[in-house]
């Protein structure tokens, strides 16, 4: 499992360790080899865990998408057919479609919802409570959220389509239209990610100094524009990241797929996460599973990429 | 994860060496094989206390073996198996499946029980017709001993069938065919009821506005060959899932008899007479059978104990239609279990599963009325269970008597196969997609076959 799912996090955390090591390096060369040993004993737990859980796994997931693989017997050469297979199999474009509607629906509501939310919490809700309140979804487990919802929005029992019902509208397969399937799936991971994401961007907003607003105030500026013009520009590097992060994230949606409609109706919710997981675990097709999983990550790698160099993400307008 | 699989490694290479040395060592194998603990596997909850009953009637004859019966639902129970395989922890015994086990055949993950069987003086006349030889590899080994079987009835909700003026007779002589339904269609008509009142049958009816349908639905079936779905119209058609079974490596479903049959079925829906396959997403049809929502659902033998368990609904059991040719007709589907080729334990294993194969244990699952063992006399047995019990299973025994059944298809690529019907039968169930489409899932299909 962690072989697959995990994959992407390595492009992600690869960062991580470059950074300390070029941090590192002066540091060791001024204070001599003395401290190295204590280091790497620091190092070492992250270290091994890196290696161990997403370094190896990843290199042997690159090598088995090359390869034919039933996890029982051995992996076989097949050079680049998997790959091949990819490129005409309707499933996959269909589930690259089926994520992209997803990821669009949810980034965009989830950030602009975090942000109205991150505005409120930074302005006028400064109780402890009422900022804790809106963190509680996201301390549900993903599949106990998928699966409350699935059941409040059941089309014969649920307490959604009551509700509906008794406004004298018709009821809604939420989960089991090919319409609604998606859009449903997505709402539900805002529901749940939107107070975390705007606690993130509620963290940038108190980093921008108080100064810069007064002297806004004192130039006559109104609410609306300092926003415009002051906390949005500032706040750029912190949506960059928050951006990156939940687009990797929405990328990946599985669990909420494999518990409620595992793929359907007909191929409506097929996502490649859960298409990788079909392939690989369901149909025993561990090759062509991780030809999916080296395709996801090449697709994430990108996308954060493309942000990061368009949105300046590295570097602020506060210097 | 690596470190484990390495482990996992090791250990299915210690488990393969010592199964070697035990082959080595002579026919019988070593004590140390015959004695100690050993794991079997179920999917099926309410068969549990059976076999569980039945485990400690065999450690009180066998009291150097110990065996510890786990139970995991369905949905998880293949994926722990074969992950247990790569990894060394599998159970030693199991309850396998007609679908699955070819692909465990393949990757040499049974022990053939040719030699236990010859050795112990296995009577597989002692078996219901046909099912012993669903255990034959097309290597010609065997990897099973039969278990139980099921087939396919039609459960209905009495009082609705007495309020609709339907006679236990009539339900039980029901024909259909692909064109106009039938009686069987009329039935089902008969027995929708709209929120008005107003009957299926009956102008003014509103079939966007149904309170009861007459034929619950519970999935398009693609994924299972519509075992209890639509197999049963199909096959009086005289369609066949695949070229041969078992081994078949061309299916069919391209053939006009089984698109029709699937045309009519899902125009079930689209006049209002089924549920919309939208509605049944995180739906459980044998459920809202009990609430009242559904007057006939069609489903197999295992399902007895639920659908006679609902409170306040008085059930009655149907055979399946009568088809063009005047025959009904019944998937049959026989389970087995089968000894995992990493156990340490084959010889403790091999008596275990004869034990389970034997008159001794299938007798105690059947007095428990909740499956048909594949004995001969314990059939007869768990009937008449099923008998005291009030229900009469006669409309799931008369199949195999009047040897209408046809067997699961088994072929390869089973998990492939179902990936690629299943979304395509969606498709024509939900209407989406006319019953022509199916031609191109079924070359995707004998695709898989063609390398």
């Amino acid at each position: 499992m962690t072989t697959l799912t995990k994959q992407p996090d390595p492009g992600l955390s690869a960062g991580g360790p470059q950074k300390s090591r070029k941090r590192g390096k002066p540091a060791a060369d001024f204070r001599g080899t003395g401290d190295l040993k204590t280091a790497l004993f620091f190092i070492a737990p992250a270290m091994l865990g890196f290696v161990l859980f997403y370094l190896v796994p990843t290199i042997r997931g690159i090598y088995l998408s090359f390869t034919e693989y039933s996890i029982l017997g051995d992996p076989e050469w097949i050079g680049t057919r998997n790959y091949e297979r990819i490129a005409k199999d309707p499933l996959f474009w269909n589930a690259l479609g089926v994520t992209s509607q997803y990821v669009i629906i949810n980034i965009a509501l989830q950030t602009i919802l975090a942000l109205g939310i991150a505005l409120l919490m930074h302005r006028v809700a400064k109780s402890t409570l009422v900022r804790g309140a809106l963190l509680m979804p996201y301390l549900m487990a993903n599949v106990i959220a998928a699966l409350l919802w699935f059941w409040m929005l059941d089309y014969q029992i649920g307490i959604v389509n009551q509700l509906i019902e008794w406004l004298g509208l018709p009821r809604v397969a939420f989960f089991g239209s090919e319409q609604w399937a998606i859009p449903t799936q997505a709402l539900i991971n805002t529901w749940r990610h939107m107070g975390y994401t705007a606690l993130l961007i509620f963290a940038g907003l108190q980093a921008i100094p108080n100064n810069v607003y007064e002297a806004a105030s004192i130039d006559g500026s109104k609410a609306v524009s300092t926003f415009w013009r002051i906390t949005l520009p500032l706040l750029r590097p912190v949506l960059v990241l928050v951006l990156v992060v939940t687009v990797i994230g929405s990328f990946q949606v599985f669990d909420t797929v494999a518990v409620t409609t595992a793929g359907g109706p007909v191929n409506a919710t097929r996502v490649l996460q859960f298409y990788i997981y079909q392939r690989a675990f369901n149909e025993q097709d561990f090759g062509y599973g991780s030809a999916l999983a080296v395709i996801l990550f090449l697709i994430l790698a990108l996308v954060a990429f493309i942000q990061m160099k368009f949105l300046r993400g590295n570097q602020s307008d506060l210097d | 994860m690596m470190n484990k699989k390495a482990i996992g490694a090791v250990a299915v290479a210690a488990a393969a060496a010592l199964a070697l040395s035990a082959c080595g060592g002579g026919a019988s194998g070593g004590a140390e094989s015959a004695k100690g603990e050993i794991s079997y596997w179920l999917w099926d909850a309410n068969q549990l206390p059976a076999y569980q009953q039945c485990a400690t009637d065999f450690q009180k004859a066998n009291p150097d073996i110990k065996v510890k019966v786990t139970q995991t639902g369905w949905d998880d129970y293949w994926g722990k198996i074969t992950n247990g395989m790569a990894s060394g922890t599998a159970p030693d015994v199991f309850t396998n499946h007609l679908a699955k086990y070819p692909d465990f055949i393949k990757t040499k993950q049974l022990v053939a029980l040719d030699d236990a069987v010859a050795n112990d003086k296995v009577d597989l006349g002692q078996y219901n017709e046909g099912l012993a030889e669903l255990w034959v590899g097309q290597d010609g080994k065997r990897y099973g001993l039969p278990k139980d079987w099921d087939t396919i009835a039609l459960f209905y909700n009495k009082k609705m069938a007495a309020d609709a003026g339907l006679t236990p007779e009539q339900m039980g002589s029901l024909s259909w065919n692909p064109q106009d339904g039938g009686t069987y269609e009329k039935a089902i008509a008969r027995l929708t009821v709209d929120k008005g009142g107003k009957r299926g049958d009956e102008p003014g009816f509103d079939k966007n506005n149904v309170a009861v349908y007459g034929l619950g639905l519970e999935s398009s079936g693609g994924e299972n060959a519509g075992q209890t779905q639509w197999s049963f119209l199909a096959a009086t058609t005289g369609w066949t899932t695949t070229d041969k079974n078992p081994w078949g490596t061309h299916y069919n479903y391209d053939d006009k008899r089984l698109q029709d049959t699937i045309a009519w079925w899902a125009s079930l829906a689209e006049k209002g007479y089924m549920p919309k396959l939208e509605t049944t997403v995180g739906a459980n049809a044998a459920d809202n059978f009990g609430a009242g929502k559904a007057a006939i659902n069609s489903s197999g033998s295992w399902m007895i104990g639920q659908y006679t368990g609902y409170k306040g609904i008085d059930v009655g059991i149907a055979p399946t239609p009568a088809g063009p040719d005047g025959k009904r007709a019944s998937m049959f589907n026989g389970l087995a279990d089968s000894i995992w080729a990493g156990t340490k334990k084959k010889d403790a294993a091999i008596k275990w599963v004869e034990y389970l194969g034997s008159a001794a244990c299938q007798d105690v699952v059947a007095a428990k009325a909740v499956v048909f063992p594949a004995i001969k006399g314990s059939t007869e047995k768990a009937a008449a269970a099923f008998k005291a019990k009030g229900v009469d299973v006669n409309a799931f025994t008369q199949h195999v008597k009047d040897k209408t059944t046809f067997m699961l298809p088994i072929t390869d690529n089973a998990a492939k196969v179902s990936g690629i019907m299943k979304p395509a039968m969606d498709g024509v169930v939900a209407g989406k997609t006319p019953a022509s489409s199916l031609t191109a899932a079924n070359e995707q299909v004998n695709a898989l076959f063609a390398k």
